[in-house]
């Protein structure tokens, strides 16, 4: 089982969108690899013929009625923000240009 | 006064519906006893006095009117700040999250103010409810209440040490690998894991969806009941609630009190017990079979051959999920926003600076474990592999109750540990949660209570039994309670030391 370098933990820090400093990476790695090391014997047991459980309950798909009800208010889901504008988040730009 | 807080929270119940005490008496003496202690125990967050005191109020003049209320209807009680309170800070212990108040109030809080439970205030834990010793909060570390010096467990903590420091006589935990029973273990208090889809999760800040469930933590395990019967049932806006009623789960502790346990399957897991387990752990624990076997129980050893590859599944599985649900904390619709400090300012780079300087170690460790986890071409061999260990856990516990009515292990495989001794190995830290990482892997649920005491260090008993027979928990933990207590002379915490009171 292939272990985990420090440039895997800055492309999976990019890829979870985590800025992390050089002590962090550092740090990170060596960590991660132990923890990888000691999970990885999952890969072991699991053999082919066993199914895989994403659930501990068996359930099929939840219905309910549909029926109108109060959502909650714009201000309310708008007063924690950082930013508002005009009754919506504001949000920095998307697109990186000008 | 003073001793209304020593009472259990059925006691109080019992007070108030008699008229011999008001709510506002008894919140008022938790109210002070937080100001007395918790400088020194720290294990709130946030104290809601004003809200907690108009509550009691309004419950003394309902009840006073001769208002039929809830049984329970003006005990006081705790709530782990992972849980959304409407108005009142709710962090679940990141910075992250500092300052945030939540419009809206999870489905089991709704429940606590119906019931007309005052709410004392937020407790600490580990943050996101990733850890197990509490440690991992952003806010600072609570302190046993044992020895100040010790862990109070985690991730709920919080909860445990506010209940065993007398702060409060009920609260809520969250247990998503043990972070309700194993807090209880090292605090000499009592804690449920209910089956998966018995309590709601609506307004629960999510870690692991498909493992978290939150549960009742007590003094005692009639108490852990009582609370557990106002949280639990369905919530159509949960849709992994279970839809069956409720066990009987208040009868079955006064049934469990009695003491008589004739022809119950006690199954003892092989797995769970010997290497790794402090020899006081061991010690205490046979003693306690020792008790069961007395009261009439038939107590079978077991094998759950599987369970030692649990945790591995467990940190795969967790951090998977995790990571996915943490995605939600992107600095766009509430908690912290941080901008880069060069370059241009553009959403993506706002995300990252934002979960750079918020989350902690731990959580940033779980984040991009899972993300690992979860990338292209290792997610077969990692996620898709922990979840048939996980198909192999829930066979062995089906085999094993083909044996055994419950299921009974050490909770935790040490007793409380000093602050900071395992926090640079977080394998190390992993392994504290063994024994009860099974139970959320099935949807089984567990509970623990206190067996006594190695080197004047709490030690705690786990319960197990199959989904939805959460009154078995009830009814051995209580018969196994009445004969510890005989032995004792009182309950285990009547032992603890006297914390400093300050003015």
């Amino acid at each position: 089982m292939s272990t985990i370098s420090r440039e895997e933990v800055a492309r999976l820090a990019g890829l979870a969108r985590i800025d992390l400093t050089d002590a962090e990476l550092t740090r990170l790695a060596g960590e991660l690899d132990v923890i990888v090391q000691a999970v990885a014997t999952v890969s072991a047991v699991a053999t082919d013929d066993v199914p895989a459980t994403s659930h501990p309950m068996p359930l099929s798909n939840v219905l309910r009625e549909d029926e109108a009800s109060e959502p909650l208010p714009v201000l309310d889901a708008l007063a924690a923000a950082p930013a508002t504008e005009g009754g919506r988040f504001a949000v920095p730009q998307i697109l990186e240009e000008d | 006064m003073s001793d209304l807080i020593r009472r259990s929270a059925a006691d109080l119940a019992t007070a108030l519906q008699s008229g011999e005490v008001s709510s506002v008496e008894v919140t008022k003496a938790h109210l002070d006893r937080i100001a007395a202690v918790d400088g020194a125990v720290h294990a709130f967050l946030h104290v809601c006095t004003d809200e907690a005191l108009a509550v009691a109020r309004d419950v003394d003049a309902r009840r006073s009117a001769g208002e039929e209320l809830h049984p329970l209807a003006g005990v006081p009680i705790a709530v782990k700040d992972v849980v959304v309170t409407k108005g009142i800070p709710s962090t679940a212990g990141s910075k992250i999250l500092q300052g945030w108040i939540p419009p809206y109030d999870a489905t089991l809080v709704e429940r606590l103010k119906a019931a007309g439970m005052p709410i004392l205030g937020k407790t600490n834990m580990d943050e996101f409810a990733m850890g197990s010793s509490t440690e991992h909060s952003a806010y600072g570390n609570t302190h046993n209440p044992w020895d100040l010096d010790r862990i109070p467990g985690g991730s709920g903590g919080g909860s445990a040490a506010a209940v065993a420091a007398f702060e409060a006589p009920l609260a809520i935990g969250t247990d998503t690998g043990g972070s309700i029973r194993q807090p209880a273990a090292v605090t000499g208090t009592v804690g449920t894991k209910p089956t998966y889809g018995g309590v709601s999760r609506y307004g629960l800040i999510a870690l692991a969806s498909s493992l978290d469930q939150a549960g009742p933590v007590s003094r005692t395990v009639l108490d852990a009941a009582l609370l557990h019967a106002v949280i639990g049932g369905h919530d159509p806006r949960d849709s992994t609630s279970l839809t069956d009623p409720l066990p009987d789960l208040v009868g079955a502790a006064r049934l469990g009190a009695t003491g008589d346990l004739t022809g119950v399957r006690v199954g003892v897991v092989h797995e769970l017990n010997g290497e790794g387990y402090q020899a006081g752990v061991r010690a205490r624990f046979e003693e306690a079979l020792d008790l069961l076997r007395g009261a009439g129980a038939d107590v079978v050893e077991v094998g759950c051959p599987h369970f030692v590859h649990a945790l591995a599944a467990y940190y795969l599985i967790l951090p998977s999920e995790a990571s996915s649900n943490l995605a939600r904390f992107d600095g766009m619709r509430y908690g912290l926003r941080v901008e880069p400090s060069d370059g241009p300012v553009t959403a993506e780079r706002v995300m990252g600076a934002t979960r750079g300087a918020g989350f902690g170690d731990e959580v940033k460790r779980r984040i991009i474990l899972g993300t690992y986890a979860l990338s292209a071409g290792y997610y077969d061999a990692y996620y898709g592999s922990a979840q048939k260990v996980r198909t192999l856990v829930q066979r062995d516990f089906a085999a094993a109750f083909e044996q055994a009515d419950v299921l009974v292990s050490p909770t935790a495989p040490t007793t409380a540990f000093k602050l900071g001794e395992k926090l640079d190995d977080p394998m190390a830290m992993y392994l504290n949660d063994v024994a009860t990482i099974p139970a959320n892997l099935a949807g089984v649920p567990g509970l623990s209570l206190p067996s006594g005491l190695d080197q004047g260090l709490p030690v705690g008993f786990q319960v197990l039994a199959p989904a939805r027979a959460d009154d078995r928990l009830y009814r051995v933990g209580a018969a196994l309670e009445m004969l510890l207590e005989q032995q004792w002379g009182g309950p285990l915490l009547a032992q603890a030391p006297e914390l400093e009171v300050t003015a």
